[in-house]
């Protein structure tokens, strides 16, 4: 375990490090170089943004209204039926949504039914093999000011949905 | 996104007035407006550090080794990038990003590599196909160690943290090759 956040720690550090002493001894002005490519960032920022705005008001929204907790209660008896813990429709739910969200979501899981449990390990397994589909797509396509996304947004919606399916059945397979 | 965006808005404030949670639905959008701000602040300083190491690897001549790493894979999944073209830098560079966990990363990695999928765009409104496999891969994000799930699994006192890895590396993968199936399958009905 600790060999594994130590690798964990090593790896951009260890990175950075090869990509300057690379740049070094091919003669690369590697600060001018940095400096070069730190400049875009802006302009790239300034286009995010009023996505990053949207998809976060919607997401809140959803959340404090009660509308998020309504959907969780309409899945539990569906979630009851098939003997899923009824804590994975909430990290289901808020996963595709928000990062930071579903991390405190996830927390709780473990917090209350225990890191050990198989609550706990479905939501662990979703929270590691799911993403945070929404907020890529509103960065990714505002980047570069894409209207027409065609069907990649029923692609997206459908493959979480079988990626969480998919992720409940390895868990109960597997313990 | 304009359905899904429409239907989050309406269906929240609808439930806000049958619920009548006006006075917290009000607050917490003005909370999200702030809490925009502050990723964008957070990100505003890492894609420009990244975008910076990133051009000393181009300048370096180093493009031409990363972008090495997955070349069979890209060239046959992406068929229209040109094999030399900057894009599949970028692309090599947030997979590896995302392979390790490494978030912070990965997103400026991948926003550089959308631009310049961008640039191969006959049509600047919309979305490539090249451009949807790339999402499609990043939403399914490949990741082998899950560093953060481990971390707040052990540090409420898990015997063993680390069991959620194989199945996580199981699920991330069968759930990867479906939403690419399921992109092709798409193309094939919704040209």
């Amino acid at each position: 375990m600790t060999a594994l956040t130590f690798i964990s720690q090593l790896i951009i550090p260890v990175f950075i490090l090869y990509v300057v002493l690379y740049g070094f001894f091919r003669k690369v002005r590697v600060y001018d170089s940095f400096i070069a490519g730190a400049k875009g960032g802006f302009s790239v920022i300034l286009k995010i943004f009023p996505y990053l705005l949207a998809i976060f008001v919607a997401v809140k929204a959803f959340q404090s209204s009660g509308a998020f907790d309504c959907f969780r209660c309409l899945f539990s008896g569906i979630f009851a039926k098939l003997n899923i813990p009824p804590e994975i429709i909430s990290i289901s739910i808020i996963k595709p949504l928000s990062g930071s969200a579903s991390l405190g979501v996830f927390t709780d899981i473990v917090k209350t039914a225990g890191p050990d449990s198989m609550a706990g390990r479905i939501s662990a397994v979703i929270m590691g093999s799911a993403e945070t589909t929404f907020y890529i797509l509103a960065v990714y396509l505002g980047a570069v000011g894409i209207k027409k996304t065609k069907y990649l947004v029923p692609v997206c919606v459908i493959s979480d949905i079988i990626g969480i399916i998919i992720a409940i059945g390895v868990v109960k397979l597997i313990f | 996104m304009n359905i899904i965006w429409l239907l989050l808005i309406t269906v929240s404030i609808v439930f806000a007035i049958a619920t009548n949670r006006l006075d917290e639905f009000t607050k917490s959008i003005f909370d999200a407006s702030k809490t925009a701000v502050e990723v964008s602040i957070f990100l505003f300083g890492i894609i420009s550090l990244w975008l910076g190491i990133v051009k000393i690897i181009e300048d370096s001549g180093l493009i031409r080794r990363f972008s090495g790493i997955f070349r069979p894979v890209i060239s046959r999944l992406f068929r229209n990038i040109p094999p030399d073209h900057a894009s599949v830098t970028s692309i090599t560079l947030n997979m590896l990003a995302n392979l390790f966990g490494l978030g912070n990363a990965a997103t400026p990695l991948g926003i550089k590599a959308m631009q310049e999928l961008q640039s191969l765009n006959p049509d600047k409104e919309t979305v490539t196909f090249e451009m949807m496999l790339f999402i499609v891969l990043n939403t399914a994000s490949i990741q082998f160690i899950p560093f953060t799930v481990i971390g707040i699994l052990s540090e409420y006192g898990s015997q063993n943290p680390a069991a959620v890895v194989v199945p996580t590396i199981i699920a991330t993968v069968i759930s990867a090759l479906v939403a690419v199936g399921n992109l092709f399958l798409f193309r094939r009905f919704f040209r």
